[in-house]
């Protein structure tokens, strides 16, 4: 079964090299350019894991991901954050609200890639 | 006029005097009482019946020469503000009750000094008392018509009869508290209304002699003018007057310092110091004014009676021989109302140094020692009492034996010369601290000795040898030392004369003997404290040096034997709280035994308050050089303390300021932290793009050609990012430190805008937005243009980064307002949100309403536009109440 991606991020540069590889890896890749625009997603379709920035515009990471896992239908939902936020109290306050894992920027896309897997396999 | 009924009216006199006083005393917080008015009033107690009689007596025989005695108060009247206001402070500090205690204190409590100083008072007031009496007697001779009789014996003497009344009114009003340093209030009403009568009735009876009996001053000058011997009382004379008139002068303006009852009216009764600051012109008015008449009257006098009468009495003569009798009561009353006041003053201030001076330091100590509190106050009036009426019998017989035979003017001057015998260790112990009490003591003996051989012995010897040898040829012949001439110098007026080689010879000795004596330490202890007056107020209790042993509890049994147990009790917890000591407290320090002392002075006076003090003390010998060590210490800790308290408000100004600029560093940390924090976040954006791209790339050979451009697009892009981002970060850091310098040139802003608006028209057409530039006109100012660009360019692209596509529209303009240029960059873009006004010149502030999702800025672009207009002294803000877009402002202002 094909695995499914959501990337919420407002750089849309780090997106597209996500993008890539994701699809390589054999995922089916779904973009979102801030919270607003992933929750309108999460409504038609349910990926296995979303990668999520947390500084953007509107919506931020941090309520998407609130909305995500206080939601039935969709708190199965493993979510991994990717963000410039590398300061110990942001990686404990984003693991508190329930984040499966917690990466920093920037990164190495082989590794992202290898992280997603352990979750999702 | 009959003499009962001037008995009656005398009777219903006084009966008014004693309800005053009673009203005085009952109401003593009244404005009525207390007010510089009725201070200055007071003061005019120096005008006796003397002034009122006597003047005119020397102006009908000598001319002028009564005018010296005025002259000398009014030239001290100023000085008052800084002498007598010293005296008075310092008397108030320390309770004092008469200048007997005054002068004793000064010289360290000198038990001996005060006595001498009560004994050279009582030589010069009881002639004086005397004096009134015998104006009074031969005053009411005249009103009564009673020329004729004399009395034989003490019992049908009128005079005896008043002197007693008078007596008892002093008694009455003048001990109603033991501690002689409470204000009379009482007696101070009476002598206050009694100066303004005796004032209005002599210038009444002056009116009328000058206007109703002669045609006016000048209509007296002329008919005066053509008598005999005119001259020479008109003019001054030779040198020699002039010289009359210096001693004269000078004798007048120590003794209205010195005399008790002035010290008592001026010093003793002063409720407010400020009081003096009238009293200084108004008293010398007074005097001005009782001197008016004087001389019309004197010639009027002469012109009617020639010299068969006795020309002191002329205002009472005059009225009676034109059958005025109701003037001439009048006339009357005003001189007994000059009598009353100043005996009554004059015996009061006597009484008290008689007590507290005489009887209880020299007799009565150990007596109350024994005694129950009670018993002591009793005691302590009765002294007083008997003192007052002591006084007054004994002047009644001076008078009797001796004032008879002299006339008021020359027993007047007697008594001030004997009373200015005090006046060296007086005004000098006031102002140089090396015045030792020998010193005062023997100046005092012996100018007491000169005046009384110079003045007194010639007319008692006189009286009772009934020969004029001692005048003539000096004591057992020998001619230079004739009472009047002495040592040849023979063309001064006797007082003069006397007054000279007195207060010469005590000056000298009194300057010579502080100089040779040391003085023990308590003398000069005192005499710092009078001198420094200054540090006075603040030196207070600890002023005193003294070393001891002494224990509360002792102190305290002999304050109860004269204040009573709740009083002591009273004053000793004010004591302890005042000096924050615990109350408790066992050991008696130098500050409690002199408050203590001062406690006591009040009552029985400052020598006795010293004695019965260290009758419970053990004091110890202080060497000089350790009281002056300790002075200077107190006074150094004065000073010290001051500096310190100083430094300390500094310190606390300081803190408080470093504490402002802590916060202030604080706040900038934080916000250094949170820029760190934004530029980190900032910076790695592009470098995760970059690294995320070229990763890609790398581990991906068989990647398309055109996918493998677009990575490689977009690392350049990227790229360019950073090394803006680089360059803004500087740029803002340069603006923020102040390390940039602007390049003021002048330069025409409509070409800058125009050179903006060209910079940004690429990325304009792109999103098709119009920018329309609206004031073509050029103007000149001095700027930095490439900074300005900057500010424009930055308004620019963000006004195009908040239109929309196709309808966007922006419009520059910029107006001349007052010594400024307003430049303005309006569009018709979303607006920036109200919650957003204060914020959008933050650094790194992003506003929601962006339209594109990630901007092309840094967030540092308002940032530093603020700082760039700021640093030509202009302002920028964004203009509110816009109905659609945002209009951004700034100023750059001009000479």
């Amino acid at each position: 079964m094909t695995k499914k991606i959501l990337i919420v991020d407002d750089e849309p540069n780090i997106v597209m090299s996500l993008e890539y590889t994701f699809k390589k890896q054999g995922f089916e890749v779904f973009i979102a350019r801030d919270g607003s625009e992933a929750l309108e997603i999460l409504k038609d379709h349910t990926p296995n894991v979303v990668l999520l920035d947390i500084m953007m515009p509107n919506v931020d990471g941090y309520q998407t991901l609130t909305f995500i896992k206080e939601s039935e239908s969709l708190k199965h939902i493993k979510v991994v954050f990717l963000t410039a936020k590398n300061k110990a109290s942001d990686v404990e306050k984003g693991l508190k609200l329930g984040a499966d894992k917690y990466l920093t920027k920037p990164f190495s896309v082989k590794k992202i890639v290898s992280e997603i897997l352990e979750l999702v396999t | 006029m009959n003499s009962y009924a001037v008995i009656i009216i005398i009777i219903i006199y006084l009966a008014m005097l004693f309800y005053i006083a009673f009203l005085a005393e009952k109401k003593r917080q009244s404005k009525w009482v207390n007010n510089p008015y009725v201070y200055t009033l007071s003061l005019a107690v120096y005008c006796s019946a003397w002034t009122y009689y006597g003047s005119v007596g020397i102006a009908a025989n000598s001319g002028i020469h009564f005018l010296p005695i005025y002259l000398g108060p009014v030239i001290a009247a100023p000085l008052w503000i800084v002498v007598l206001r010293k005296i008075i402070r310092i008397s108030k500090q320390h309770k004092i009750s008469s200048i007997a205690d005054f002068i004793s204190l000064r010289y360290g409590n000198n038990r001996f000094l005060g006595a001498l100083v009560t004994v050279i008072c009582l030589f010069g007031t009881l002639p004086y008392i005397s004096l009134q009496l015998k104006a009074v007697s031969e005053t009411f001779e005249i009103i009564s018509g009673d020329n004729s009789y004399v009395s034989t014996t003490v019992i049908d003497d009128s005079t005896f009869y008043i002197a007693l009344l008078l007596a008892i009114f002093a008694a009455f009003f003048g001990t109603q508290n033991t501690d002689a340093s409470e204000k009379h209030k009482g007696i101070v009403a009476t002598v206050a209304l009694e100066s303004m009568l005796k004032l209005l009735f002599f210038l009444a009876i002056g009116t009328y002699i000058t206007f109703y009996l002669f045609d006016g001053t000048s209509d007296i000058y002329e008919k005066i003018s053509v008598t005999d011997n005119f001259k020479e009382l008109t003019t001054l004379g030779k040198v020699e007057d002039g010289f009359n008139w210096f001693f004269m002068i000078a004798l007048s303006f120590m003794v209205v310092f010195l005399l008790p009852r002035q010290f008592q009216v001026a010093v003793l009764e002063n409720n407010r110091e400020k009081h003096l600051k009238k009293a200084i012109w108004l008293f010398p008015l007074y005097l001005l004014l009782f001197n008016i008449f004087v001389i019309f009257i004197a010639w009027a006098g002469k012109l009617t009676f020639g010299s068969t009468e006795n020309a002191e009495y002329y205002t009472l003569l005059l009225p009676l021989e034109y059958g005025n009798t109701f003037l001439a009561t009048l006339v009357f009353l005003g001189g007994f109302s000059a009598v009353i006041s100043m005996v009554v003053v004059s015996t009061l201030a006597l009484s008290t140094m008689v007590s507290n001076n005489l009887v209880i330091p020299y007799g009565f100590l150990d007596k109350f020692i024994k005694n129950q509190p009670e018993r002591n106050s009793k005691y302590i009036k009765t002294i007083r009492r008997v003192s007052i009426f002591t006084i007054i019998i004994a002047a009644y017989f001076f008078y009797v034996i001796f004032s008879k035979a002299l006339s008021l003017y020359s027993i007047g001057l007697i008594s001030f010369v004997i009373i200015s015998q005090l006046a060296p260790s007086f005004f000098i112990g006031l102002y140089w601290n090396r015045g030792s009490s020998k010193g005062a003591i023997i100046g005092m003996i012996v100018g007491f000795c000169i005046a009384i051989y110079t003045l007194v012995l010639p007319f008692t010897l006189e009286a009772y040898t009934g020969t004029d040898d001692f005048r003539q040829y000096g004591l057992m012949g020998i001619e230079a030392l004739k009472p009047y001439a002495l040592f040849g110098i023979d063309f001064l007026s006797p007082p003069a004369h006397a007054f000279f080689w007195s207060i010469t010879f005590n000056l000298f000795s009194y300057l010579m003997f502080s100089l040779m004596s040391k003085g023990n330490y308590r003398e000069r202890n005192y005499a710092e404290m009078f001198v420094d007056s200054k540090n006075f107020t603040n030196l207070q209790d600890n002023a005193l040096v003294w070393k001891g042993e002494a224990y509360v509890a002792d102190i305290k049994n002999v304050l109860a034997r004269f204040l009573g147990e709740k009083r002591a009790n009273r004053a000793l917890k004010i004591f302890f709280t005042k000096y924050k000591l615990s109350q408790d407290t066992q050991l008696a320090d130098a500050r409690l035994i002199n408050f203590s002392e001062k406690l006591l002075t009040g009552s029985i006076g400052s020598a006795s308050a010293k004695i019965l003090i260290a009758s419970v003390v053990k004091e110890e010998q202080i060497s000089l050089v350790e009281v002056l060590k300790i002075l200077e210490e107190s006074k150094e800790n004065i000073v010290s303390n001051k500096v310190l308290l100083e430094k300390s408000n500094e310190l606390s100004q300081l803190t408080s300021q470093l504490k402002e600029a802590n916060e202030e560093l604080i706040d900038k940390d934080k916000q250094k932290d949170e820029f760190l924090d934004t530029v980190a976040h900032e910076l790695k954006t592009p470098i995760t793009g970059i690294r995320a791209a070229a990763e890609v790339i790398l581990d991906d050979e068989e990647m398309p050609k055109e996918i493998k451009v677009q990575f490689l697009k977009n690392i350049l892009q990227d790229s360019d990012r950073l090394g803006r981002l680089i360059k803004n970060i500087l740029d803002f850091e340069k603006l923020e430190t102040g390390g940039l310098h602007l390049d003021l040139q002048p330069q025409d802003i409509q070409k800058t805008i125009g050179k903006a608006i060209a910079s940004v028209s690429q990325i304009a057409s792109k999103k098709e937005v119009l920018i329309v530039n609206n004031n073509m006109h050029p103007f000149v100012i001095n700027y930095d243009e490439d900074r300005i660009l900057q500010v424009l360019t930055n308004l620019l692209s963000n006004a195009i980064k908040f239109c929309e596509t196709k309808t966007g529209k922006i419009i520059v303009d910029y107006k001349i307002g007052n010594q400024v240029v307003e430049i303005s960059v309006a569009d018709n873009g979303k607006g920036i949100p109200e919650e957003d006004f204060i914020y959008i010149f933050d650094k790194f502030y992003q506003s929601k309403n962006q339209n594109t999702r990630k901007p092309e800025g840094s967030g540092l672009g308002l940032a530093i536009t603020k700082q760039i207009v700021e640093k030509h002294k202009g302002k920028i803000w964004a203009k509110k109440d816009i109905k659609n877009g945002a209009t951004l402002v700034f100023t750059i202002p001009f000479e």
